[in-house]
């Protein structure tokens, strides 16, 4: 799960992490009162989006009064927000970030995310405070310091100063990174969550390190123990119809094609999204209904497909195995029937009881085309979009 | 031959009585595994489905002589079964359960190391050796006894493969299914040499999908030291980056772990890619001398 800037400051505050002073507004009045209120002659006005680069597409300023924080807040609220991180359809601004401007000296980066290689939490570190960790692991590997977090030992003071000194800051910044990098360490490890980046980290003109940015994304399998932050969701960050699928536990991803996918299991959605492109065609989503593929998982599913207006045609790519045919055909005609189904749709099945389902699609009287395999399945899907466009 | 399990794997299931443990257990039985125990604390003492039921790993190994547990038992719970197991120097272990939070297996990974214990998964379908044994939720019959070796991240992708082997007549050694998550037991490279010393594996399918670099991890060893034929898919060519494609560990981040990226290496490798999840089979009979491999 992903959550705002602001969320992930009041996290690192509650674990002892030095941000800058600041509130989440949602008006440009309360932009203007929460800039007097921090008694400063720079306030920065941060746009709040689950995206990066938000600089550059304008929503990062510099206010010298109170009274221009909430011309900033009001120019940015509400504004389309293009930027790297977005795609070309950018988001709408929401929520801003009012904060006290530093006095910047030197501007590091420094992370925590699970190393899958490693099989543990590692530390990133690098001089180049600002830039895309990404860019700087491209262009400059060795400019990146490392650190492995083991779970039996912790990130003992050790790991701090030898970052701390790696990234070249004094003996008394190298002091006062200790308990940074260990409450950050613990925010990370005590929210569940698979990454904690913080960039830039800011060294100020009288010496502190402060998170001048903060990214954490939490992991959602553990997010059963964590309550609290499940009420960090923000729903509008999220396209509409995949917040509903996830409602019906559906794991649904929207894409731009015209193919409506329906599969069994996570690999096979992937390798069907492949093969409608193979035939011609563009996946309009990925949907994963589950191992299962339960009547009723079918239903809410094909009401998720059939929202998406740029849907023309529904590949159903179920390989049963434990599951009879039989069964699901039944389903999937229960549901195509209850729905009023007018797209055309394509089933592939495979299991036990094969024939019978697609007897029982056959004899539906529903518009059902019968997948021989894979592919057969994929090239008919994309004709029968197509077909209907 | 096979790899991992075959006639002698004795299982012990824990979470035997739930719904999830309790019905692929007969499955698993009914195939013609040996499962010998079942492990709810609680419940020791009692019989579920003929099975006797222990309250602890430990107790159910020490009176069953088992070799393997299959742990069926919900997210919240799944890394204290995997560590009891490890605990009770079982040398096999298949986990399951999908949604085990990342920061628990990092615990379990460190308690791996050094252990008496292999552990497969967890998020997967689990490990089978066709007509020998099965530990997991595949179905079984669409296996069949042969000689090529299956290794995937997927579940029903992995079925999808070894549907179309069996479709040409082409028998599995065995099939083993690793997981989707980003922290898991028993990799690609680690089945890889598994297959590769198995003298009874005579070519070897290997089914990845974006997401971390372990597909290249093994190419890299498939290049110096595998002589047995490799077939190649990885699943998320059109997958978008950044987003988890269902699977924990299915995602592209920082532009890293594309399917594009992962077939490069591959084909460097001498793997024999494939492009159309369709063509798995047809490829790997393509390349095999068959009167070898059936």
């Amino acid at each position: 799960m992903k959550i705002h800037e602001y969320q992930a400051k009041e996290i690192f505050r509650r674990f002892g992490v030095p941000t800058p002073r600041g509130e989440m507004v949602t008006t440009a009045e309360d932009a203007r009162k929460v800039a007097q209120n921090l008694g400063v002659p720079v306030v920065v006005v941060k746009a709040q989006i689950h995206a990066g680069g938000r600089g550059k597409g304008g929503g990062v300023k510099l206010a010298r009064s109170a009274g221009e924080a909430a011309q900033l807040a009001s120019k940015i609220l509400g504004m389309n927000l293009i930027t790297p991180q977005t795609g070309p359809g950018g988001r709408i601004v929401r929520r801003l970030l009012i904060e006290e401007g530093l006095d910047i000296k030197r501007e590091l980066y420094l992370s925590i995310l699970v190393d899958r290689a490693v099989e543990a939490p590692v530390v990133m570190a690098s001089a180049a405070g600002g830039m895309e960790i990404e860019e700087v692991a491209k262009e400059n590997p060795a400019a990146i310091l490392r650190e492995t977090i083991r779970p039996a030992v912790g990130l003992q003071p050790y790991i701090a100063r030898k970052l701390a000194f790696g990234l070249g800051l004094t003996a008394e910044q190298a002091q006062a990174a200790v308990p940074f990098l260990q409450s950050l360490c613990r925010a990370f490890v005590e929210t569940d969550a698979s990454l904690a980046e913080i960039n830039p980290l800011v060294v100020t003109g009288d010496g502190r390190l402060i998170a001048l940015d903060a990214k954490m994304n939490l992991d959602d399998n553990a997010l059963y123990r964590h309550k609290d932050l499940l009420e960090l969701r923000d729903l509008d960050e999220e396209d509409p119809l995949e917040v509903e699928a996830s409602n019906y536990k559906l794991n649904y991803i929207k894409l731009d094609g015209t193919v409506g996918c329906m599969v069994n299991g996570a690999g096979l959605a992937m390798a069907t999204m492949d093969i409608i492109k193979l035939a011609g065609g563009a996946p309009a989503n990925f949907l994963d209904v589950g191992g299962g593929a339960s009547a009723d998982q079918v239903k809410n599913a094909f009401t998720i497909l059939t929202s998406d207006k740029e849907v023309r045609s529904v590949f159903i790519n179920i390989f049963g195995g434990i599951l009879r045919c039989d069964v699901l055909a039944t389903g999937v005609v229960a549901a195509a029937r209850e729905l009023q189904l007018k797209l055309p749709v394509i089933v592939r099945m495979e299991g036990t009881n094969v024939e019978q389902g697609r007897q029982i699609l056959r004899d539906s009287g529903l518009n059902f085309t019968i997948g021989q395999d894979m592919k057969d399945g994929a090239e008919k899907a994309v004709r029968l979009a197509g077909g209907a466009r | 031959m096979s790899v991992l399990v075959n006639e002698m794997t004795r299982v012990i299931v824990q979470g035997l009585t739930g719904r999830e443990g309790g019905f692929h257990a007969s499955q698993m039985i009914a195939y013609g595994t040996k499962v010998v125990a079942g492990v709810t604390p609680g419940k020791g003492g009692t019989l579920h489905n003929d099975v006797p039921v222990f309250n602890t790993v430990a107790e159910a190994a020490r009176q069953t002589h088992a070799n393997a547990a299959a742990v069926f038992v919900p997210p919240p719970f799944a890394a204290d079964a995997i560590l009891e197991a490890i605990d009770a120097e079982l040398p096999l272990v298949v986990c399951i359960t999908e949604g085990v939070p990342t920061l628990d297996m990092v615990r379990v990974a460190a308690a791996l190391r050094g252990s008496q214990t292999r552990l497969i998964g967890p998020n997967c379908p689990g490990i089978i050796s066709p007509g020998k044994c099965k530990i997991g939720i595949m179905p079984g019959q669409i296996h069949r006894e042969g000689h090529v070796g299956v290794v995937s991240r997927s579940g029903t992708l992995t079925y999808e493969a070894v549907g179309q082997l069996t479709h040409l007549g082409i028998g599995q050694s065995t099939c083993i299914g690793i997981g989707g998550d980003p922290i898991i037991g028993t990799s690609f490279l680690d089945s890889i040499r598994l297959f590769n010393d198995d003298p009874d594996t005579h070519a070897i399918i290997m089914i990845g999908e974006i997401g971390g670099n372990a597909e290249q991890q093994a190419a890299e060893f498939i290049k110096g030291r595998v002589r047995k034929p490799v077939v190649g898919f990885i699943a998320g060519q059109t997958a978008p980056p950044g987003r988890r494609m269902g699977h924990a560990g299915a995602i592209i981040s920082g532009g890293t772990g594309t399917a594009k990226e992962k077939y490069e290496v591959m084909a460097a490798a001498g793997i024999h890619c494939v492009q159309s999840p369709a063509e798995i089979g047809e490829t790997l009979a393509a390349v095999i001398d068959k009167s070898v491999a059936r």
